[in-house]
């Protein structure tokens, strides 16, 4: 019979190494951590630039610093295992992972706590459905990064990258360090989705022109790209005829969103939140199915990774807690819900017990806002919390630690908002 | 590099590895040639992978023969060469008097060509079928003859069996010229040199009148039509449907339909562009307006979230509008097989035995002492039970590591399918013969490793590992330097 894990974590990334860290400091004995790749350190090991770690390690380090540094953490660990080139086929609701890799073939691996650090993925070219034919030339900006900054080829020579997200503005000035010519970033939002960092950073300084309300009508090329059409967009984000321009490249980034990465979490039958399109978790980032938690992008897509990590501290405690029978019991359940401005919170819900407890929402806007604002949480007719903000954009994640004291005393649903100044 | 045969096949679609797989088990010589990099890269890898039942073609026509017989001839083959078909059944949707009017035109029609089984339900029963159907069709056509099928995978099948039984094909191969040797046969001239041959066979799809006229046959000539396609990710399919479903149809084509494919995704599709250029295959958005208009006609509440991927394919129209099957009218020793538009992939193997019986006929050529059935064994991974899988991975580590997350590929399927009898040689021949890149991240993380992959597998520089066609290189050495 095969071996009980304490808690076994899926996907070795910084939330699979960060949960596996904070397992371990809350006294689970044997953790398994599985990992698809070759080595662990997730999607960070292709992110050479640096701003990671400013948070949580504060000191700044580029991406791979930034795994190394979650993986010097548990390497030596003896309660923690690694296994690479590990891909999860199944996990069960009795807390079986199915799982290959070409050394051990098939395991069936029980653990008394799940931890599901999966991860996100890009959306593609199909899925926003651009006109034109299908030549080579037309890469996510995430496959393409790894092959210029892991493999050590580049796409093409003149690039062009659509969608303003941080990835596509990070590759743009990789693109441009590389020698290439980057022929202009389009966005089709009338405002940027990256951090205000990277457009000065990677488009300014590097002179790369940002179309604002533009997207692509038409990729050209039959074999390879020879260009693209381009149009305005209007509020509704369809094009608008008679604004029609090319642009003469090779090849074409898409930096158009990501996806959590849940197809496990499905095949678990988990409750889904249809915005985050992750599970829905509790403050301890345990989800609808008792014993499984998730936490970081798999749960919803974060700017940072430094959060990412902050979410996995939770998961990982907690997930330990109930391994070891340590968890507290909840009494009551209270729903966090959004409210004006507010698109996503997480967690979507509290379950309570008697005693006081830390809980950190992690939350996203619905539109850029300016002036004097005000972010509450009330509970009822309650302010559990409120913050003032100069500034808040949907592509940046706010983060935020209701006050402990109040928490056990809470007794109706929240509401998080962000109130614009009158 | 000049080489002798006894017939030379142009065009690796779907006809052209049917006919080679037909041909090699005479004792003749073989060769195929193709232009693309690999085989099934026209309208093979675009269509509604569809075998029809043979309703649709009219009485008598070579589409309706073909149909028919092609559609018995899959069910002889399917365990033979281990294709991949599911006979699903099909439904054409009546949402109107006229149209109900219509099918019944077809359910008489599709009798008097020899399909079996026709029924007319009513509108409950096929909502029963189909649960997302919209409640405005009054009744509709049952075929339970139709099914869906994976072109590629059964070109490939083909091709394969046709190399076993000693058959030559050539990709990147291009015919540029056909001459008349001295004395007796052809001297087809290729990109690859010139190939000496008795007999030569047109499957060249939509370039078929080029290469009849290169011959000196003028009589018919080809117009292209382009279909455009939205394919949908597995999750919608509870959405969509499970078999096959049309609208009434118009006069040039069945409609644009919703169906699934054999992999459990599901696509809206095709509409009819008639265009000039055999090759622009570009998807516009009028289009996909179109489709998702059409579509939307059969199943009203459709999935736009989980569109994967769009793509277009042109069929090879003939002027007759019938298939051009049998030895060129002016041209001895040449054999057509043009005009292959829908039906073509389910009357493949019709069309194939047709031109095998004529070709053996005036060659004098038998059936080969040994002819070599079925074609090497392919493990699919993610079908096998558990002990199966630990079976392979003991046997061979690399059936342990998962390239293709979203399908569950191997690196073990991966390099089983570039070393397989005419084998995977570009980043899309991979995914047609084992749908690593074909999930709802579209390559976006097995990309680079595929690329890898063949690479190594073929021993070629990354640079010159291609997506699809001739010249689709994907990556390039570093600007200021290659790789150290």
């Amino acid at each position: 019979m095969s071996e009980i894990y304490d808690v076994i974590i899926v996907g070795g990334g910084p939330a699979g190494l960060t949960a596996a860290l904070a397992a371990q400091q809350n006294g689970a004995k044997k953790i398994l951590v599985l990992e698809r790749d070759r080595e662990p350190g997730g999607i960070l090991q292709q992110c050479v630039h640096n701003g990671f770690g400013l948070h949580h390690f504060k000191e700044e380090l580029t991406g791979p610093g930034y795994a190394q540094r979650c993986y010097d953490l548990v390497k030596d660990l003896p309660e923690v295992e690694i296994f690479v080139d590990t891909m999860v086929l199944e996990v069960r609701k009795d807390k079986t992972v199915c799982a290959i890799n070409p050394k051990r073939g098939v395991m069936e691996l029980r653990g008394k706590s799940i931890i599901l650090t999966m991860g996100c993925r890009e959306r593609t070219r199909g899925a926003i459905r651009i006109p034109g034919t299908r030549p080579a030339g037309v890469y996510t900006a995430g496959a393409a990064q790894r092959m210029v900054n892991m493999e050590g080829y580049i796409p093409g020579k003149k690039i062009v990258i659509l969608g303003s997200g941080d990835i596509g503005l990070i590759m743009a000035r990789r693109m441009s360090l590389e020698g290439c010519k980057v022929q202009a970033v389009l966005e089709i939002c009338p405002f940027s989705n990256g951090l205000t960092r990277n457009i000065v950073q990677c488009l300014n300084d590097y002179d790369i022109p940002l179309h604002l309300s533009h997207t692509i009508v038409a990729i050209h090329g039959k074999d390879r790209v020879t260009g693209i059409t381009v149009a305005k967009v209007d509020d509704k984000m369809r094009s608008i005829p008679g604004t029609e321009f090319e642009i003469d490249c090779d090849t074409v980034l898409l930096s158009v969103g990501l996806i959590p990465e849940n197809e496990l979490s499905n095949g678990l039958g988990l409750a889904m939140h249809p915005l985050t399109s992750g599970p829905i978790v509790d403050q301890r980032r345990e989800t609808s199915e008792p014993g499984i938690f998730a936490a970081g992008n798999v749960v919803h897509v974060h700017d940072l990774v430094d959060f990412v990590s902050d979410e996995a501290e939770i998961a990982g405690k907690f997930a330990a807690k109930a391994a070891l029978g340590e968890d507290s019991k909840a009494s009551h359940d209270l729903a966090v819900t959004t409210g004006e401005n507010i698109r996503t919170c997480v967690p979507q819900h509290l379950r309570l017990g008697s005693e006081a407890e830390k809980v950190r929402l992690f939350m996203r806007v619905t539109r850029p806002m300016r002036g004097k604002l005000k972010l509450k949480v009330m509970s009822g007719d309650e302010e559990v919390f409120s913050k003032p903000l100069m500034i808040a954009k949907p592509s940046e994640m706010i983060a935020v630690d209701l006050p402990e004291a109040k928490i056990g005393a809470l007794s109706a649903d929240l509401v998080v908002s962000l109130e614009e100044g009158k | 590099m000049e080489r002798k045969t006894d017939v030379v096949v142009i065009g690796g679609g779907i006809t052209g590895t049917a006919i080679l797989a037909a041909l090699a088990r005479l004792d003749l010589s073989c060769v195929l040639a193709e232009k693309e990099p690999d085989i099934a890269a026209g309208t093979t890898k675009a269509n509604s992978a569809i075998l029809h039942a043979g309703f649709d073609a009219p009485t008598g026509s070579m589409k309706a023969k073909m149909n028919v017989e092609g559609n018995r001839l899959y069910h002889e083959l399917q365990n033979e060469l281990n294709l991949n078909i599911e006979w699903t059944g099909s439904l054409v949707c009546a949402t109107t008097e006229e149209e109900e009017a219509q099918i019944k035109e077809l359910k008489a029609r599709g009798e008097a060509n020899g399909v079996l089984g026709l029924e007319i339900w009513d509108g409950g029963k096929v909502r029963e079928k189909e649960p997302n159907l919209s409640s405005a069709i009054r009744s509709a056509l049952w075929a339970p003859t139709a099914g869906i099928c994976w072109p590629f995978g059964m070109a490939a099948a083909f091709a394969e069996n046709a190399v076993e039984n000693g058959a030559e094909i050539l990709r990147d191969c291009e015919v540029t010229g056909i001459r008349f040797a001295d004395g007796k046969g052809f001297a087809v001239e290729t990109t690859q040199g010139a190939i000496h041959a008795k007999y030569v066979v047109n499957a060249a799809g939509v370039f078929a009148d080029k290469i009849a006229a290169m011959a000196g046959d003028t009589s018919f000539s080809i117009h292209p039509r382009k279909g455009e396609y939205i394919l949908f990710d597995k999750t919608a399919q509870d959405k969509l449907v499970k078999g096959i479903v049309f609208p009434a149809p118009t006069k040039t084509t069945k409609g644009i339909l919703v169906c699934a494919t054999t992999h459990g995704n599901t696509f809206i599709g095709p509409n009819a562009q008639d265009q000039d250029s055999r090759e622009d295959t570009a998807v516009t958005t009028p289009g996909m307006d179109e489709i998702i208009a059409g579509a939307k006609k059969l199943v009203p509440e459709l999935p736009m979230g989980a569109a994967i991927t769009q793509f277009a394919g042109i069929r090879a129209v003939s002027d007759t509008n019938d298939f051009i099957v049998g030895e060129s009218k002016t041209v001895k020793g040449l054999y057509h097989a043009a005009g292959i538009q829908s039906p073509g992939l389910t009357s493949a193997p019709a069309i194939a035995k047709l031109l095998a019986e004529e070709i053996a006929k005036v060659s004098g050529a038998k059936s080969k002492a040994n002819v070599k059935t079925g074609r090497p064994a392919q493990p699919v991974f993610r079908e096998l039970p558990a002990e199966e899988q630990a079976a392979l991975i003991a046997k061979d580590a690399r059936y342990g590591r998962v390239i293709c997350r979203c399908e569950t590929i191997t690196e073990g399927e991966i390099v089983d399918a570039i070393k397989r009898p005419c084998g995977a040689r570009t980043v899309d021949g991979v995914k047609r013969r084992t749908r690593a890149g074909m999930g709802r991240c579209q390559g976006g993380f097995c990309g680079p490793r595929v690329i890898e992959i063949l690479s190594r597998e073929l021993d070629i520089p990354v640079p010159k590992v291609r997506k699809d066609g001739a010249d689709s290189y994907m990556y390039e050495e570093k600007l200021g330097g290659g790789r150290k």
